[in-house]
């Protein structure tokens, strides 16, 4: 294989272990904008992974798996809101406790109605979303170098891989474009001006908490419909928290964000593709290195040598209405 | 009306509203059990008569207690001054590398009461090595320790891996262990605290590292409510602003709470590497980091609270494997799930029946 086919080939699944990043990182991008941490990310895109293999497994209805998945998503998104807003509870346990009870549930309850050790029964082809090739590839497959790419990359992927990158300027448009964006960015920096102006804190931020609820249920619908053909458990593998870093390395902004998630991607498809391959002088890379490398390069940005990361100033701190 | 502000009687907050919330959570996860077609009643008495039922049971019970207490003195800790270390968990894992470091080096020539000293020593150095970078960036840089510090346990486990895989592997096996230490470097059970009780441990691990899991819990004691670190450490968790116009330096203290932390952390390894499996393995800590949390919430990160707490997730640890066993329905994870439900009650939804009860207490108190 020469070296534009490896190439491609590492682009693609880039592409591919990309969409539940950005996904995650967007669906955090609008809760935290909005003033309430989510660890629960995780959990959320868990439970949305297990409702909707479960869903399009009886219904053999990729789209109704969708549904799904957004909807339990979204239903521990409002138990976030009712415990860190609503109760005022400590934003970051209530996350922490999101995830734990997901990453039980979903087994326990698999196991209880499935009976194969916490997985879900493999999908069939109808139950999932299956590639789209995009038109022209024929056409366009005798160019180098345009040709491979497009038929590879660009084309080829299920219908929530574009949704994916359709997300990013949707909700940068929402965010810095609606009047919707500017009061969610405000009750993050400053709730207490945006109460005076006589606007809810309480609503808005239940709202950023269901766009993330939604959003997250694209990816966990993404990991088990999609990628693969079933609820394998503990399938979300982390994917939550490399997108809490992606999002706070792209410095809390939507398009950043996409950029963040692609890099991480790539590590991830780069450390695949070098399992068992040795580099010249330096011999076989570990392949741990690539998986700690997205963590690691957090903290450096944390540590503040890339640039400054700040977040939301509200970020974390429930709201206390004066009386 | 704002409850909040309203001062409520000790037994109230510290005995009623904890009392209610851990209701709640078994509430639930009773729920979760029925749900699934099983009689939550039944897998209670179940439970109970695994964990508690027998001396090997209690002895198992005790040896994930002994993992929790560690962990959650570490987690209680970090909160006393204001610090969410959610990674307790990182920290035991490359605590464990420091504990086993010392017993590979000297279970060949010494008894196992000269390794033991070494080995907490190095357990907590490497427990507080791991904790040291997330508390340096949170107290001089201000990145929020949450996320660091679950940052560095995914690096951690990375790292272990990499080095129980390429380095400390056993040359020609596939295992990713260290070998078994010798006498030396494994530590003694507590068959005989058990005879004491007319009770017969048998094969369960429960070892001389509940002994130093006690003798932490009165230390920790003393350190936050009887010495002036404690007293800088707690005020600077009531109000960082207050602590430093009273001029508690901030990252210091915010360095040293999390060194201290991370080095109970560290500790726990002892229980599990030197205690029971007698080798470091992959993946030794198996959540006990997490589980540290659910325990110092429902301890109300004070020491005695951690031990009950610790003992009652013991319970649910030892006693859950025996429900999984006579119950296939009910598979180990429902743990999981009840930790999960003890978090959410006892630590996020801590005041949900607060005003409730503020509003039922006045209106009791103004009758009488």
């Amino acid at each position: 294989m020469d070296f534009f086919d490896i190439l491609v080939s590492i682009l693609g699944s880039t592409i591919r272990l990309s969409v539940p990043l950005v996904f995650t990182a967007l669906a955090g991008l609008f809760s935290e904008r909005a003033g309430v941490f989510d660890i629960g990310l995780e959990g959320k895109m868990l439970a949305a992974a297990f409702s909707a293999a479960c869903v399009a497994y009886i219904t053999a209805s990729p789209w109704l798996g969708l549904v799904a998945g957004i909807g339990v998503s979204v239903a521990f998104s409002l138990l976030h809101g009712f415990a860190s807003i609503t109760n005022r509870g400590n934003q970051i346990v209530s996350g922490v406790a999101i995830n734990f009870v997901v990453a039980g549930l979903t087994i326990v309850l698999g196991q209880a109605w499935f009976g194969q050790g916490g997985r879900t029964p493999q999908l069939l082809p109808q139950g999932r979303f299956s590639p789209i090739i995009l038109p022209g590839v024929e056409a366009l497959r005798g160019i180098p170098v345009i040709g491979p790419l497009y038929a590879n990359v660009i084309s080829g992927n299920n219908i929530l891989t574009y949704m994916a990158f359709l997300a990013v300027p949707i909700s940068w448009w929402i965010l810095y474009r609606t009047r919707f964006g500017l009061r969610l960015r405000a009750v993050g920096e400053n709730p207490g001006a945006v109460d005076t102006a006589g606007i809810s804190v309480t609503w808005l931020r239940y709202r950023a908490v269901i766009c993330a609820g939604i959003l997250c249920g694209f990816s966990g619908t993404y990991l088990a419909v999609a990628q693969s053909a079933a609820f394998i458990k503990d399938m979300s593998a982390g994917k939550g928290y490399i997108a809490l870093a992606a999002l706070i390395f792209a410095k809390w902004k939507p398009v950043p964000v996409m950029f963040a998630c692609l890099l991480f991607g790539f590590l991830d498809a780069f450390a695949n593709f070098m399992q068992g391959k040795s580099v010249p002088l330096i011999g076989e890379v570990p392949v741990q290195i690539f998986q700690a490398l997205p963590y690691v390069l957090t903290c450096i940005l944390l540590a503040g040598f890339i640039g400054v990361a700040n977040p939301p100033k509200a970020g974390g701190v429930p709201y206390t209405k004066e009386r | 009306m704002n409850t909040a502000s309203l001062p409520l009687p000790g037994w109230i907050t510290f005995g009623l509203i904890p009392l209610i919330n851990l209701v709640l959570a078994f509430f639930f996860s009773g729920l979760v059990v029925w749900f699934i077609g099983e009689n939550p009643f039944d897998a209670l008495a179940l439970m109970l008569e695994g964990a508690l039922g027998s001396g090997e049971g209690i002895g198992f019970t005790l040896y994930f207690a002994t993992n929790f207490i560690f962990t959650g003195l570490s987690v209680a800790v970090a909160i006393h001054a204001g610090l969410f270390n959610i990674g307790s968990e990182g920290q035991a894992y490359v605590g464990g590398l420091g504990a086993a470091l010392v017993a590979l080096s000297l279970d060949h020539y010494v008894p196992w009461y000269v390794t033991m000293p070494f080995a907490i020593l190095g357990a907590a150095l490497f427990g507080a090595g791991w904790a040291f970078i997330p508390a340096f960036l949170q107290a001089k840089r201000g990145s929020h320790i949450v996320i660091t510090t679950i940052m560095f346990n995914f690096i951690g486990a990375a790292l272990m891996v990499y080095l129980l895989v390429n380095v400390l592997i056993v040359p020609g096996k596939m295992a990713p262990e260290t070998r078994t230490f010798l006498e030396g470097g494994q530590l003694p059970k507590l068959d005989w605290l058990m005879a004491l009780f007319g009770l017969k441990l048998g094969p369960a691990p429960f070892n001389v590292s509940f002994l130093v899991a006690l003798v932490m819990c009165v230390v920790v004691w003393a350190l936050i409510w009887r010495t002036k670190l404690g007293y800088e450490m707690r005020t600077l968790g009531v109000s960082p602003s207050a602590a430093v116009y009273a001029g508690i330096p901030y990252a210091r203290t915010v360095i040293i709470a999390m060194l201290i932390s991370g080095g109970l952390a560290g500790m726990m390894a002892l229980n599990p590497v030197l205690g029971s499996s007698g080798r470091l393995q992959v993946e030794f800590v198996g959540g006990a980091g997490f589980v540290g949390i659910a325990v110092s919430l429902m301890g109300r990160n004070h020491p005695a609270g951690i031990i009950l707490a610790a003992i009652l997730f013991g319970i649910l640890y030892q006693g859950g494997d025996w429900v999984s066993f006579e119950m296939p329905n009910i598979t180990r994870e429902m743990i999981v799930v009840i930790q999960g439900l003890v978090i959410l009650f006892a630590g996020a939804l801590e005041y949900m029946a607060r005003p409730a009860l503020a509003r039922l207490y006045y209106s009791m108190a103004r009758k009488a």
